[in-house]
This record gives structure tokens, sequence and C-alpha cells, in this order.
């Protein structure tokens, strides 16, 4: 009886999970790899996020409604390099779907793709919650972004071969009209040369690699840990003697560390993006470029 | 075997089906407790909870100084078939040092389709709590119906099957069949195979701000001489109760989520309930070492309820209120041997109020204060509780 009760649930699951194959299930970490995966998909694909601009990725719970999408995914596309550890390692343990499983070619990691930065020589709790693997920011660096998105494809096109060309014609057309915008972009970006910026948490390593801005300090003193007024005081006396430009920061972060810095110096505090949804303007991956150079440019000018 | 790569050019991409998360962290990840705790008792009975023959490591702690629970765990995945765990929670006893075995099992990690296997000696996974560690729970002890049902947590040796449904809304059933040695169980009836399980956990989000999930919980055992600490009247010869029976436990259990639009960070909140019901038919001997111990025929249900509610009010800072009350109804031939065995809940009715505040430096390091009222017996208690919780090594993700 039990076993009969078993089977029959076993067949509802397949069917269901068939039915479902018309097109590829994408899980995406973060709302720029939803973008992302729904650029280079079209509708051959059925993208939802686990997370939004307004959450902080670092701290997601595994929630039981992740757990239910993640057991229907087809392919998960995260960021890596440890930036989902607290949260999507239990999700692939919970769901008992084998394609998603690190390995497979169901589990997508933008940060495995790309060279990356801040690879720390010592994994210590002393310096904060620091990423053994590099910061996995990555999708704030578009020549990275492109790389990844060229990677992504060729994923795509491997899980769902009869559409390989789809895929194919998707990303050329991407790549395309991204290198424009990317020309546009580093054309505007000039004046941001050299620009000294305080961070809230060390989100924006590849914006500023790519720009050659320069890091002025973080408001968190050590990567994870809330700012202290003590290490505001010091940050203070730093930037008497080196001068920022501003303060950025971004929605899930509690704005009330920037301003208070800002208050003390009079360094403007600008809320930048981070990803897509970030702000009311940026609906996909160009607006979110559009929108942060916008707001960056603002300062300098 | 992942494939490796360190640097991967943007312009020489290939398809890079590797894990960076494996590739640097340590094999098998090393994970340590700490756990310390100052606790005052206003109250120095020995400690009972009428209606409830208490086993496992029910109790309400030592007090002053002490060791909590101090866990080391070390886990992996074995190869890309099984996920393998094993920790081992270090206690003191009376001046000795005591390693319990606390989780040794393996894990299926590929079946598909839903389906995860595991065995070996586990939490159970009914109620909401019990899969939970020590570590992970929201104040410095567990709620008094798991102590009093389950002698704080559900632990056995055997074999768990569950299965997630491939629907929009998270629905997970699981089953266990398990040897049935420890309390609550006991004897390790049925040839080892004297205890078993069912549970179903349904659950979602409403919005970008709330997360809920609901269980329901069936726990049966064949007891065959389960001991419980019982009373101790002082001279004479020990009287241990020794119960064999049938005992059956069913339970449901909630837990809902707040956030701001899904972001835990700054501020959220937790309630969570638990329900548990247990019916138990069978006899109860006094074993003394005697030919001829006291017996009486027992036909007992006790049951018991928690609410609690954990508000984190600002980063780092958390408050918490938990109300816990139990109620008994034990029958038997021998009324007065059903006293003796802990059974007669003495006209009382078992409750508690709890306050908690934490601090959390990072999220490796809590430090918690803890205030009891407790009404457990007779004898009304306030117990301050001063504990710290830290976490060393990489770990993992806690569960929801």
């Amino acid at each position: 009886m039990k076993y009969g009760l078993h089977i029959g649930l076993l067949l509802l699951g397949s069917f269901v999970s068939q039915s479902a194959f018309a097109v590829l299930n994408i899980f995406a970490c973060e709302p720029e790899w939803a973008s992302l995966a729904e650029i280079l998909g079209g509708d051959r694909v059925k993208v939802v996020s686990a997370t939004t601009a307004h959450q902080d990725p670092h701290r997601i719970e595994a929630r039981p409604s992740l757990i239910a999408k993640v057991r229907r995914a087809d392919l998960l596309v995260c960021s890596g390099a440890e930036l989902e550890i607290g949260w999507l390692p239990m999700l692939q343990r919970q769901a008992g779907n084998r394609r998603v499983l690190p390995g497979q070619t169901g589990y997508f990691e933008a940060a495995a793709q790309v060279e990356r930065l801040g690879i720390p020589e010592k994994v210590d709790r002393s310096q904060g919650d620091v990423h053994a693997s590099g910061n996995p920011h990555v999708h704030l660096d578009p020549h990275r972004l492109l790389g990844i998105a060229s990677a992504l494809s060729d994923r795509l096109a491997i899980l769902d071969k009869p559409n390989a060309d789809h895929y194919r014609s998707r990303l050329d057309d991407f790549s395309r009209r991204w290198e424009e915008a990317l020309q546009r972009w580093e054309d505007q970006a000039l004046p941001l040369k050299g620009m000294r910026m305080v961070v809230h948490h060390q989100d924006w390593v590849y914006l500023f690699d790519w720009l050659g801005m320069v890091n002025a300090g973080s408001l968190e003193p050590k990567p994870g840990l809330p700012a202290s007024a003590g290490h505001l005081a010091s940050l203070r006396k730093t930037l008497q003697d080196a001068p920022a430009s501003a303060i950025i920061y971004t929605h899930y972060q509690n704005p009330k560390a920037a301003k208070r810095l800002s208050q003390l110096t009079g360094i403007p505090a600008v809320e930048l993006p981070y990803t897509v949804g970030g702000a009311d303007e940026v609906v996909d991956l160009f607006t979110l470029f559009d929108v942060t150079l916008k707001r960056l440019l603002e300062v300098v000018t | 075997m992942f494939l490796r790569f360190t640097s991967v050019s943007v312009l020489s991409l290939a398809v890079a089906m590797g894990a960076l998360a494996e590739e640097r962290a340590f094999n098998p990840a090393i994970s340590l407790i700490l756990d310390g705790r100052f606790s005052a008792f206003d109250n120095e009975t020995d400690y009972e909870l009428p209606g409830f023959m208490l086993g496992g490591e029910a109790g309400r702690g030592e007090e002053g100084f002490h060791l909590g629970h101090n866990e080391l765990a070390i886990s992996a995945n074995v190869d890309d078939m099984f996920y393998g765990k094993l920790t081992a929670a270090i206690a003191d006893h009376e001046g000795e040092t005591e390693v319990e075995l606390e989780e040794a099992f393996i894990e299926t990690l590929a079946l598909g389709n839903g389906l995860t296997v595991k065995a070996g000696r586990f939490f159970s996974g009914i109620g909401y709590l019990n899969q939970h560690h020590t570590h992970a729970w929201d104040f410095a002890d567990a709620p008094l119906i798991y102590r009093g049902l389950f002698g704080e947590q559900l632990i056995d040796d055997g074999l768990q099957i569950r299965w997630v449904a491939p629907t929009e809304i998270y629905l997970q059933l699981g089953g266990e069949l398990m040897r049935g040695e420890r309390f609550p169980a006991g004897g390790a009836g049925n040839d080892g195979k004297g205890a078993s399980s069912l549970f179903a956990k349904i659950g979602g989000d409403v919005g970008e701000s709330h997360a809920w999930q609901f269980g329901l919980s069936h726990w049966q055992a064949d007891v065959e001489g389960r001991q419980s600490g019982g009373h101790d009247h002082g001279g004479g010869a020990a009287e241990i109760p020794t119960f064999s029976g049938d005992s059956e436990v069913n339970g449901i259990d909630f837990v809902w989520k707040w956030a701001p639009n899904g972001n835990a960070t700054e501020r959220n909140f937790k309630l969570q309930g638990e329900y548990f019901v247990r019916d138990e038919e069978g006899d109860v001997v006094m074993e003394d070492g005697s030919a001829t111990p006291e017996s009486t025929t027992y036909d007992g249900e006790q049951k018991g309820w928690y609410l609690q509610g954990i508000y984190q009010f600002m980063p780092r800072w958390r408050v918490g209120l938990r109300y816990d009350r139990l109620d008994s109804d034990n029958r038997g031939s021998d009324e007065d041997v059903l006293a003796e065995a802990g059974l007669d809940n003495e006209g009382h009715t078992p409750e508690r109020v709890t306050l908690m505040g934490d601090y959390s430096h990072s999220e490796f390091s809590r430090l918690r204060l803890q205030y009891a009222r407790d009404d457990s017996y007779e004898d009304s208690d306030d117990i301050l509780t001063l504990q710290f919780i830290m976490s060393l090594g990489p770990h993992g993700a806690h569960r929801f």
C-alpha cells in the first residue's frame, strides 16, 4: 500500500518535471544572472531569481520556497566563489535534484569563468568574512560579464542541444549590443579615472578595476561586520589626509553609516544600483551600467 | 572529480563545470562549536517534570559556571554520490569528560527526482526544532515538551528516506525506520528496528517579506525496558522506573519568518510553535534488583506546546520570548507505583516563561542572557543563564 502510493508519487513527479521541460527551468541566485539568462535564453528559458536587489546575497535563508525552486531547476546560475555558501549548499542538499549539483552541467558558477580579484593570501576570520576564492562580485566588470555570457550561452546549448543555434544567435546579438554599449560607457567614464571612493562593502572591486577608480576605505571595519562609530571616526581622519569623491552603498545596505560619514566629512553619499532592480530605471544589465555611470558622473561634474 | 580552474582568462573561456566553492575549502570541513555557560537557580530542589518520565539529557543543567554543548563536526562530500558527517558532542558529567556520538551519517547526493536517503545516526526529521543543532537554537535550552518527550532531542540510528515534490509549493514527505534503543524508545525492539516515523512539511513565501513552513509528524516505538531517571527519594535501594509497551507521538509544527523585503540583515522576526502529544500503553516496573519489583499497568497521555518569537531589532541584537506548557493524564493499576515513576502529575500543569537577549558580534559568535520563570514543578524557580556560543572553522549553511 505504502509502496503503491510512493510509486504513484514518483510517476506524478516525473510527469510534472517532463511537462515542465518544454523550456529550460533556470534558477538564478542573483538578479544579474537572471537578467543575463533571460537575454541569452529568450523564450526557450523560464528564469526565477532567488534574490532581489533588496536582499544581501551573502545572507539568504534556505527557505522552503527556494528548495522547491531548486528541485525543479534544470540549471543554477550563481556567482559562486563562496558568495552563496551560507545558503546554496543547503538548498542543493535538501532539494534532491542531481542535475544541479556542483560538477554537473546544470550548475554554472559565473566567478569560475573569469579571473578573480582579491584572492586573500590568508583566510582567517579575524579578517572578517573573506572569500577564499576571491571577490565574487564579478558582474560589475562588463568585460568579464561578456566572457561569462559566452560561457553561459555554451552551457545553455549543451543543456538544450536542439536549440543550440537559437542560443548562439542570441549571444551574437547580445555581444554586438554589449560591445557598442561598452565603447560608449568607456568614453563616458573617462572623468572617473583615478577617482577615490569610500565603499560600504567590497562589492565594487571589479567596477573600480574596470574604470581605474581607487578604493579609499570601507564602512565595514572588516568584510561582513557592521560599521561602528569608532571605525567611522578613524575613516574620517584618513579622509582628511586623502579625500574621496563619494561614499557609495547599495539598496540592501543600511544607508545610515554612509550618510553619517557624509555628514562628518561633507563627501556626498551615492546609492548605486549594484544589480538589476537596484533602482527603478535599472531593468536589465544595460541600464545597470547606464545608471551606475550616470550617478557616479553626477558626483564629479 | 571536479575540474579545477585557477585563472581562466576572459579571452580563453572554456565551459567550466568546476565549482570554486570546493576548490579551496578544506576537505573535509572541520567545525567546532564552543558553548560555555553560567547559570543561577533560585531553587535547590531536584528537577522534575510531574507526569513525565525523564530520560536522555533532560534537566535544567548545572548551576554556576559550566560547559554547555561543545561539538566537533567533520563533514564532506564523500564522492559525487554521498555526503558524510560526524558530530561528536563533548560534555562534562560530574567531573568526567564524555564524548557522545551525536551524528554519524551518510546521505545520498545524487539520487535525483527529489529523493534523498540518509543512514546512520542522525536527528530525526520530526518536528521543527528537532533537526536543528543546539547551537542554532534561539534559547539556551530546549522547549519543555522536547525535554519531557524526547530527553531534549530525538536522535536515533537508522534509515531516513525523504522526497521533495516537483511542485510550486514546497512539499516534503519523509519516513524513518530506526533502532529504537535510545530514549524515548528503549530496548531496540523488533530485532533492532524498534522505532519508526513519518513526517510531512509544506512551505512557501507570501510576498517578498514572509516565509512559512508547516509540518506534521508521527513517531512510534515498541519500547522494551526504557529506563528513566525517575525519583531518587534518598535512602534504600534505588528504584529505576522501567517502561515496556507501545509509545506513539504525534505533532504539528509551524514557523513563520518576516524580514522587510526579505533582507534579514537589519531586522527580522521569527514566530515558531510546536505541539506534541504522546500516547503510551504498557507496564511500568520499578527495577530494584529484586526478583519481585513493584509494578503497575500504565496507560498515559502526555502533551504540550510552546510558542516563541524572536525579534532582531537591529544588526547584531535580538530579543526573544517563549512560553511553554505541558499537561498529562496517566492511569494505571497502582497509582502509588505510577507516582514513584514520576507519572503522577501531582495536579500540577508545568509551564515556563523565558526571556532572551543576545548579541552576535559576527555571524560566528554569540553572547546570550536568558531569564526563565520556571514552573516545571510545584516550586517555582527563577533561572538566569549567561551563555556564549562560538563557531570555528568552515561552518555550513543553516536550515530554515
